[in-house]
């Protein structure tokens, strides 16, 4: 789950990092009060689940309240990368005298926690990384120990040569680390790790991405989510819990396994159609959820058709095509429907959806042909 | 022969009791599986179907009935607890069938388990199953026959779908083993095809990875330099948008990493053979075979 950057910054804030003040506003009006709060010179910054918010505008300089008010109003009827920004956090402009990147993830190679941190900060990292790799210092964490002293001091040292300076830094770093292991995180970074022309280190940006198995534990981390900020059709499906991606395709996908869902998509594309979306109905096949993603992709007006490819292991196929048809009765479907299913209690799946006039495939070929036959030119293979 | 389970596999089951767990214990049985023992913490001394004694923890389970292999179907708060329940009490192959085990947790759980020297497989994963020999999972076992073809995949209804193209087409299995779509887990693919090489009734293997991290490409280099047998290879996720996790948590394709495409050049480059369909497989099998 993605948090926003002034969301993030509580979190941080509370482990101890040093974090200028800041304060978020859903109107111009309230970003101008703000600004006032906090002496008149201010940066206001979208609060969007997307990257390069600087590059799309939606981070600029405040001289003036009223100035703050003007710019807020911009970014508050902009979209980034498709999402509206409906948030923006007003925070006093800092002195920069050095940017350094700091971030700590999860490393599938390693299978633990690892540091980055770079003295090229303020950028996008993927690039520090692709272009000048030695600029990055990688410090994997051992678990049982945590990031320990001489590991942050030595990525302190790394980013600073005032050794006041690399403590500092180090600190931060051993907050950082408790916010991610404390928040159940898959992702925490400051970027830039700022000096102010003082000495003072400090953070002006902070990201985090919370592992979404971990949100059980942490209800108060999981009523950070802001819906607003999400595609509604991915809002409903997971709400219905269902997994979907929604993609510019006109062929709509129900899958049951995520492996599955993708190769799925690839074969629809492979006979010449585009998929509009992944969806995943999960292990379980609760009639209900086959209700929901039914719901969910034909309100889609770019499908043309929609496939069901079910491969019956625990899911049962007989629940599914009981969800088609009470789905079906509920809401008329505009759209033609191809459906391949296989598997567990198939003979009873075929009976119901015979009853109620649909047929079936078994074969997961033949049915994507027809789906993408039917989506492209109306007609079956 | 197979790899990892065979006719000598003694299972107990960890969250026995459960929706999942008994349902699929019966599945298990049924399929000729040796269940020999059950936890579930607070109803020990009680029976499971009448057939399978039922302990409070993995030690008292493994003291009683000598168990060599543990499957797990416990919620995913509790999911690593028992993995490292079940390697502290010595058990040999752990296999985790639960979904959405946190990932830091399973940062804890790979050191442990790894050094007590037992092997663990998933988390989120369907299990493996030898035909004819034992099942310890979910994979249904009619869709499996006996034969010399070794799978391995990451995905669950996926493998299901080519294995059932594989049996359809005559071509049966040593072993299929779905080792999981997290992040982290416990058995790789580099380690399945290094116990399917030394397995001398597999005579070729399937690979089905898919979008996401490194480990196809790594398991491609382990193909080209230590392997003699033919791999076909499938990769999942070559419409996938880039960013986006798709269902697997580590189903994601971060900048310019773990593309479909840059996963089946590095299975050409090794010399595999690569699947455009899942149903291609069974060609490409008959072919190098």
């Amino acid at each position: 789950m993605n948090i926003h950057e002034y969301q993030a910054k509580d979190i941080f804030r509370r482990e101890g990092i040093p974090i200028p003040p800041g304060a978020v506003a859903t109107t111009p009006d309230e970003a101008e009060k703000l600004a006032a709060q906090f002496g008149g010179t201010v940066v206001v910054k979208a609060q969007v689940h997307a990257g390069g918010r600087g590059k799309a505008g939606g981070v600029k300089l405040a001289k003036s309240p009223a100035e703050a008010k003007t710019l807020a109003a911009t970014i508050l009827s902009m979209h980034i990368k498709g999402l509206p920004v409906t948030r923006v956090l007003v925070t006093p402009a800092a002195d920069i005298a050095s940017e350094a990147y700091v971030g700590v993830i999860v490393d599938r190679a390693s299978k633990r926690a690892v540091f980055m941190v770079s003295p090229a900060g303020g950028i996008d990292i993927e690039e520090v990384a692709a272009t000048t790799p030695e600029k990055i210092l990688r410090i994997p964490v051992d678990p049982r120990y945590g990031l320990l002293n001489f590991q942050a001091l030595r990525m302190g040292l790394f980013l600073y040569a005032d050794v006041k300076q690399a403590r500092a830094a180090a600190k931060i770093m051993q907050q950082l680390y408790r916010a991610f292991v404390h928040s159940g995180a898959s992702l925490a970074e400051i970027n830039p790790l700022v000096t102010t022309p003082e000495g003072a280190v400090l953070a002006l940006d902070a990201k985090m991405v919370l592992d979404d198995n971990e949100l059980p534990r942490h209800p108060e981390l999981a009523a950070l989510r802001d819906e607003s900020a999400e595609a509604p059709s991915e809002v409903r499906a997971r709400n219905a819990h269902l997994t979907f991606i929604k993609l510019d395709g006109n062929v709509g996908c129900v899958v049951n396994g995520a492996g599955l869902a993708m190769a799925t998509m690839d074969l629809v594309k492979y006979y010449g159609g585009e998929p509009a979306n992944f969806l995943d109905i999960g292990g379980s096949s609760n009639p209900e959820k086959v209700v929901n993603a039914l719901d969910i992709i034909a309100s889609d007006p770019n499908v043309k058709a929609i496939l069901f490819n079910i491969f019956g292991g625990i899911t049962r196929t007989d629940d599914v095509a009981n969800g088609i048809v009470t789905a079906t009765e509920r809401a008329p479907l505009h759209v033609p429907l191809v459906i391949r299913l296989t598997g567990t209690n198939e003979e009873q799946a075929l009976k119901i959806l015979s009853a109620h006039g649909f047929t079936a495939m078994t074969d997961m070929d033949e049915a994507v042909k027809q789906a993408v036959s039917l989506a492209t030119t109306g007609a079956a293979a | 022969m197979s790899i990892y389970i065979d006719t000598n596999t003694t299972l107990l089951v960890q969250g026995i009791t459960g929706r999942d767990g008994s349902f699929h214990t019966r599945q298990m049985m049924e399929y000729g599986t040796q269940v020999v023992a059950g936890v579930t913490p607070g109803k020990g001394g009680q029976t499971f179907d009448e057939a399978v004694p039922i302990f409070n923890t993995v030690y008292d389970a493994v003291q009683a009935t000598g168990a060599n292999t543990s499957v797990i179907y416990v919620p995913p708060m509790y999911a690593a607890d028992a993995m490292m329940e079940a390697a502290d009490a010595g058990v040999q192959l752990i296999v985790c069938i639960t979904e959405g085990v946190p990932v830091l947790d399973m940062t804890r759980v790979y050191p442990y388990v790894r050094e007590r020297g037992a092997r663990l497989v998933g988390p989120n994963c369907p299990g493996l199953i030898s035909p004819g020999a034992s099942k310890v999972g979910i994979i249904p076992g009619r869709i499996c026959t006996e034969g010399s073809v070794g799978l391995v995949s990451r995905s669950g209804t996926l493998t299901y779908e080519v294995v059932y193209h594989m049996t359809c087409a005559g071509l049966g299995q040593t072993t299929c083993i779905g080792i999981g779509g997290d992040p982290i887990n416990g058995t790789s693919f580099i380690d399945c095809l290094e116990a399917f090489e030394a397995d001398p009734d597999t005579q070729a293997v399937v690979m089905i990875g898919e979008i996401g991290g490194t480990d196809e490409q790594e398991a491609a280099c382990f193909v080209k330099e230590r392997m003699s047998k033919p791999v076909v290879g499938f990769i999942a996720g070559r419409t996938a948008p880039p960013g986006r996790r798709m269902g697997h948590a580590g189903a994601i394709i971060s900048g310019a990493s773990g593309t479909a495409a840059e996963k089946v050049q590095a299975f050409r480059d090794a010399g595999m053979r690569v699947a455009e369909r899942p149903i291609d497989v069974v060609g490409l099998l008959k072919t190098a075979t």
